[in-house]
Parts: structure tokens; C-alpha cells; sequence
């Protein structure tokens, strides 16, 4: 019998082999801004648990390696990924020294590694299973679950990224709701003003090149830059028009951020509606003319549901955008996880970087496949599209 | 009654259709033919002001077309086109209904007529109703695109280039069903089409469009027999017209006394497709036969020669 080898899987493989055997699996610090002392798998676990690990890593592994069914490709990545999340709690508990509240253990690069590793396993397995949109909805709910249950259990809160946030539990909260309301408000302010924009642009030949040039422009100017910008029109209308600064519309905090991630926003959303819009069968139009559809019986009946996927791609690159956008408000006061990931480099501690990075990450990731499977259902409009 | 008076439509300085007048009698089929950029789409969108003209009058049952709202107007007309403009995201049952539904039918009688015009294009309403225009071949798309427009029950059906995208045998299938359509409810329609052929067949006069100028409005062996311009006579194509005459009449109307060998002729056959037997079967004549498969007598081969001569 030859054996043969999974292309993926010689990546995965490799990655797994320098991050399990030579890159660190834990960090602990006396505290929680001195350097790390680097921990290996087999320091870092109770006797047992070390090689345990070791073993499940490295069968995962040759399973990647070879090609092997998608069945057990899927176990082995899941396996591989929940032994991970498990043990990296204990190695927390089993590092942290009795009683000893000031020190810090945190997932070291070989940790990140292997959990990217399989990762890209699963991600590639879930391709190759071409799952449903609703199926695919359903591995994120499961994922976010078993997530949310391994947080709640407390088995990580050993880890100096969850003492970070028992230290900062109520603002965490309060920054991550404002983190969404930014990226969800302005984006709802975006489509509120753009599909009109797109719209016209579509139908008015002259203004499309301009208003599409401008939005370009826009989008190139660095974020931070035009924070910098906002700061003077804004001042003046709190100062100037009665009622604004009442309103919460000042030079800094969240008005420039939200009108900023805005005006970022525009741009996808009209180029993608006039886009869309323009992709509609010309026939379907002329057909729908022809049968005596007034403009806007056109524009709802015939051109919008068809230019509705298209539309969602800009509102999907809008909100992962945005979601990551979001984050550099906290530079002129505007909240968000940002917050965090500002104090952790300005105190140097990176677990509190992580502690705004990493939700940040999650909610972006979650956000596009949420879309990408929406856009997906409503472009495939079979009706014997079997619901998972 | 269609009328069209002093019709012109001129975008800038082209004109593009140029004081075109011609009347369309109700219950006929009238065909415009003629190359492209000849303004033969335009005169028709005109019709059901697609386009506004820039002159003259179109009055359909003695009403100018402009007395209604052009959208309302364009309810009350047929409508199908080349590639058939289905809506993909709607299903082929909903397709059908979209002018009834814009006409505010309720749904009993909707579902009614979108049943009565799938089964009258052999499309079972229940297997193809739910189903999606790209779940179709291109045969059933073209076959709902002009149920589609019938939908409303129209006395007035405008079709550009509608077989234009099918192929040769689908083609001649989907005019032979649209004859037996239009004998059936009556519907006055204008079909514009490139191919001289299908107007030769399909036409009960022929419209000949050259530049934005109407050259010709006759009956289609009258165009044959009589081009009224050398423009007319390159359309027909010389080489072809002896067999196009032969094409318009049918093989009854052609029969001698007498009797012959072999398979008879459905005397609903063209002539054309007779003198093509004769010519491939070698023999000098063919018994014919009628509908009830009586036999009528025969045809010849110097006969149909005759009828193939120029009538001048």
C-alpha cells in the first residue's frame, strides 16, 4: 500500500511539529509586565497530562498528514482542538504557584500555533464537507457554546488573559456594547444613506464617477487621520448649532469615531449597490418595463431582490470592517475594545492587548460567516435547497 | 386595429425610425423585418412607448396610445422578447402571473390562467409551476416568456426577435405552437425578426424596414413576387425565392388528378417541403392525402415547378 499525503496536511504537520516540540506552550511572569520564562508542553502539565497531550497532537497530526477520510480528519481536529482548550487551563492552575496572586501564566506562541494549525484543519474540512448555510450557522453556535461553557466553567480563569478581565469585568461589558453599537449604528447609518446614494448613481449616469471618486478618496485617507480631521467640524457644530452638544456631539469621543466609521462605510455599500444594480439582466429590466411595472414596482420587484446578494457582500465587508475599525476610536475617546488594547500597550501588558484584541477577532469572524451564509441563501433561491 | 401615422423617432441629429405610417389589421400577424440599426425594435417599442416618439400618432383600437399612462398602457399589451427577460429570482408560476398580478386579479383567477396557459404550452402546472427560470431548458424558458405575456389575455402581443435565441428545431416548434396560439385567442401580433424566413412563414403581411424607412408593408407573396427595391430584393435573397413562394402554399391547394407510388403527403405539408421529397426520392410525383388520411390525388414535380415561377 503507498501512502500518500494530504498537501494541507504537510503544512499543518510541519506547523504542528515546530510548535509542540520546539516553541513554548505557556509563559509565566512573576508578574504581570515583567519578560516570560518560556514553558514547554511537558513542563507546563501534571504528569500525566504532558505526554497525554503530546500523543493526541501528534496523532491529529498524521491524520492531517495523510489523506484520510473527512470523517476523521474532522475528529482529529476537533479532538486536537478541545484537548487544547482543556489543557491550557490546567497548565494555568498547575503553573501558578500557591496562593500567589501577582503571577501571570498565558498561552505562548507553540499554544496560538497548534490551535491555528487545527484550525486551518477543521476550516478545511468544513470546505471540503460543503455545508449548508444553516449547517455552517450551526458549527459557529456549537463553537461559540462550547467557548462560552468553557468560560463560564472557569477552567481558564487561571489565565492571565481572564484575570485581566476579572480586574475589569464591568467595563469590559460596558466597552464591548459601546464596541458594537459603533460598528452595528454606524453601519445601519451607512445603509440608511448609501442604498439611496447607490441607487441614484445608478440611475443618474453623470453623478456616479463623482460620488464614487469622493467615497474612494475617503477610504484612503488613514483612520487615525481622519479622526485627526473630524475633530475641528465637529467641535464647531457642538459649539455653534444649538442642541448638538446635547446630543453627544463633540470633537472627541464617539461622534467623530461613529461618523467616521460612516463615512468608511459609504463606499462599499454604494459601489456594491450600484454594482449589483447594474448586474441585473438587462432583459429582466426591458421585460419588466415592457410588462408595465411603474419605476419603483422595477426598482422593489425586479432590480433590488437581484441585486440583494451583491448588496450583502458590501454590507458583509462593511461590518467585518467595521468590527475591526472600531477598535482605533478608543484613540479620541470614543470606548470600545479598543480601550483596552490602547492601556495594554501603554502599560505594556500584553494580556490586556489580548483582552480587547481577541473578542474583536472573534466577533469579526462571527460576523462573516454569519453573512457569508446569508448571502449564500439568498442567492441560491432552490427551492428544493435542503434546510439543515 | 393597429395605426401607425407619420411615426418618427430621432435621438440627436440620427434619425433612427423616419415617418413610418402602416395599419395593422386585428387578428393578423403583421412581421417587420429588416437588418440591425434598421430601427425595426424601435418602431415597436413605440408602440407600447417604451420609446416616446418624436412625431406622429399610433392608435390602437382608435385610441392614441397616449391617452393612458405608459405603464398602464403597456399592462394591456404583450410583451416578449430575444432571451425571453424571465425574472430568475421568481418562480416559472409567478413569472407568468406578474401582469395579472400588476392588474390586481385575485388569486383564484390568476392561478386559474397560469394553469390554462402552462397546460396550453404542455408545461404541467404542477411539476413546472415552483420551479425556477435556470431550471429550465432554453425551449420551456421561451415557451413561459411568451406565456408570460399572454398572461393578461392581451388583444395586442409585440414580440422582438422572440425565437431568436433557440435553436433551428425548437425554433420551428415554437412558431408552429405561436400560429396555433394566435388562431385560438385571436391576438393581434407584431413580431420582429432578421430572418426572412420566419417572416415568409409567420406573416400575414411583411413590413420591410431599411435606414428608419418602412420600404415595403405587403403580403409576404407579394414581397416575394415584387420587391419594391433592390434593398427588398437582396433581403429575400434571389437564389431563395422560388422556394420561399413554395413555402407559403400548401400541397392541397397544389394537387393534380391522378395517382402515384410510394408514402403519401399530408396535404397540410407546404409545397416547399413536397417538391424537397420529390427532388430526394427521385420519382416524378407524390400521391397526397388529406387530413382523415383520404387519399387527394397527387403532386408533380412540373406542377410545383410552375408554382415556383415568378408570377409575373
Amino acid at each position: 500500500m503507498t501512502i500518500r499525503f494530504d498537501k494541507l496536511g504537510v503544512v499543518i504537520a510541519a506547523i504542528v511539529a515546530y510548535a509542540a516540540f520546539a516553541a513554548p506552550f505557556a509563559t509565566f511572569r512573576a508578574n504581570r509586565i515583567v519578560p516570560g520564562e518560556a514553558r514547554s508542553i511537558l513542563e507546563a502539565l501534571p504528569a500525566m497530562l504532558g505526554p497525554l497531550l503530546l500523543a493526541v497532537i501528534v496523532v491529529a497530526a498524521v491524520v492531517a498528514l495523510l489523506k484520510t477520510p473527512l470523517i476523521l480528519r474532522l475528529a482529529a481536529s476537533v479532538v486536537a482542538l478541545a484537548a487544547l482548550a482543556l489543557l491550557i487551563g490546567v497548565a494555568g492552575s498547575f503553573l501558578t504557584p500557591e496562593g500567589n496572586s501577582f503571577a501571570r501564566i498565558s498561552p505562548a506562541s507553540g499554544f496560538w500555533l497548534l490551535i491555528f494549525a487545527f484550525t486551518l484543519l477543521l476550516a478545511d474540512v468544513l470546505t471540503r464537507l460543503n455545508l449548508s448555510p444553516w449547517a455552517r450557522i450551526g458549527v459557529l453556535v456549537v463553537a461559540a457554546a462550547a467557548i462560552g461553557m468553557l468560560l463560564v466553567s472557569g477552567s481558564w480563569n487561571s489565565l492571565s488573559i481572564l484575570k485581566e478581565y476579572a480586574n475589569r469585568a464591568d467595563s469590559f461589558w460596558a466597552e464591548g456594547s459601546k464596541h458594537v453599537t459603533l460598528a452595528l449604528g454606524s453601519l445601519a447609518a451607512a445603509v440608511i444613506a448609501g442604498l439611496p446614494l447607490g441607487i441614484l448613481c445608478h440611475r443618474v449616469e453623470k453623478l456616479r464617477a463623482g460620488v464614487l471618486n469622493v467615497l474612494n478618496i475617503i477610504q484612503t485617507i488613514p483612520s487615525i487621520a481622519l479622526f485627526g480631521l473630524l475633530i475641528a467640524p465637529l467641535g464647531w457644530v457642538a459649539t455653534h448649532v444649538p442642541g448638538a452638544a446635547s446630543l453627544g456631539i463633540r470633537g472627541i469621543g464617539t461622534a467623530p469615531a461613529f461618523v467616521a466609521l460612516f463615512l468608511y462605510s459609504l463606499l462599499p455599500v454604494v459601489a456594491n449597490t450600484v454594482v449589483g444594480l447594474a448586474g441585473v439582466p438587462r432583459a429582466a429590466n426591458d421585460a419588466a418595463r415592457g410588462m408595465g411595472m411603474t419605476d419603483r414596482q422595477r426598482l422593489f420587484g425586479v432590480e433590488f431582490p437581484l441585486a440583494f446578494p451583491v448588496i450583502l457582500t458590501g454590507i458583509r465587508i462593511v461590518l467585518v470592517q467595521n468590527i475591526g475599525l472600531a477598535t482605533i476610536a478608543a484613540l479620541i475617546g470614543g470606548g470600545g475594545f479598543g480601550v483596552f488594547v490602547f492601556q495594554g500597550v501603554g502599560q505594556t501588558a500584553m494580556d490586556l492587548v489580548l483582552l480587547g484584541a481577541v473578542p474583536t477577532v472573534a466577533l469579526a469572524f462571527a460576523a462573516a460567516i454569519i453573512l457569508d451564509a446569508v448571502i449564500e441563501m439568498t442567492s441560491t433561491r432552490r427551492p428544493e435547497a435542503q434546510p439543515a | 386595429m393597429i395605426e401607425i401615422e407619420g411615426i418618427t423617432k430621432r435621438y440627436d441629429a440620427t434619425t433612427v425610425v423616419d415617418d413610418v405610417s402602416m395599419v395593422i389589421e386585428p387578428r393578423t400577424i403583421a412581421v417587420i423585418v429588416g437588418t440591425s440599426g434598421s430601427g425595426k425594435t424601435t418602431l415597436l417599442r413605440m408602440i407600447n412607448r417604451l420609446v416616446e416618439p418624436t412625431a406622429g400618432v399610433i392608435r390602437l383600437d382608435g385610441a392614441d396610445n397616449r391617452s393612458l399612462p405608459g405603464y398602464e398602457l403597456r399592462r394591456s399589451i404583450g410583451y416578449a422578447i430575444q432571451g425571453h427577460g424571465l425574472f430568475p429570482h421568481r418562480t416559472v408560476a409567478q413569472n407568468i402571473a406578474t401582469v395579472p398580478v400588476l392588474l390586481g386579479w385575485d388569486a383564484a383567477r390568476i392561478k386559474r390562467r397560469v394553469d390554462e396557459l402552462m397546460t396550453l404550452y404542455q408545461l404541467d402546472p404542477q411539476a413546472f409551476g415552483p420551479r425556477y427560470p435556470h431550471e429550465l431548458s432554453g425551449g420551456q424558458q421561451q415557451r413561459v416568456g411568451v406565456a408570460r405575456a399572454l398572461a393578461a389575455e392581451p388583444n395586442v402581443l409585440l414580440m422582438d426577435e422572440p425565437f431568436g435565441a433557440l435553436d433551428p428545431i425548437i425554433r420551428n416548434k415554437a412558431q408552429e405552437d405561436l400560429l396555433a396560439i394566435q388562431k385560438r385567442f385571436g391576438t393581434t401580433i407584431i413580431l420582429v425578426t432578421h430572418d426572412m424566413e420566419e417572416a415568409v412563414h409567420m406573416g400575414d403581411k411583411i413590413a420591410v424596414m431599411d435606414a428608419g424607412k418602412l420600404v415595403q408593408y405587403a403580403k409576404p407573396a407579394e414581397i416575394l413576387a415584387k420587391p419594391a427595391s433592390a434593398f427588398v430584393e437582396t433581403l429575400v435573397g434571389a437564389s431563395e425565392k422560388p422556394f420561399r413562394l413554395l413555402s407559403l402554399g400548401r400541397v392541397r391547394d397544389a394537387v393534380e388528378t391522378g395517382t402515384a407510388e410510394g408514402e403519401a403527403i399530408p396535404g397540410d405539408a407546404s409545397q416547399r417541403d413536397a417538391l424537397a421529397e420529390l427532388l430526394w426520392s427521385g420519382r416524378p410525383a407524390l400521391p397526397v392525402k388529406g387530413a382523415d388520411g383520404k387519399p387527394l390525388g397527387r403532386v408533380t414535380v412540373d406542377g410545383l415547378v410552375k408554382r415556383a415561377a415568378s408570377p409575373a
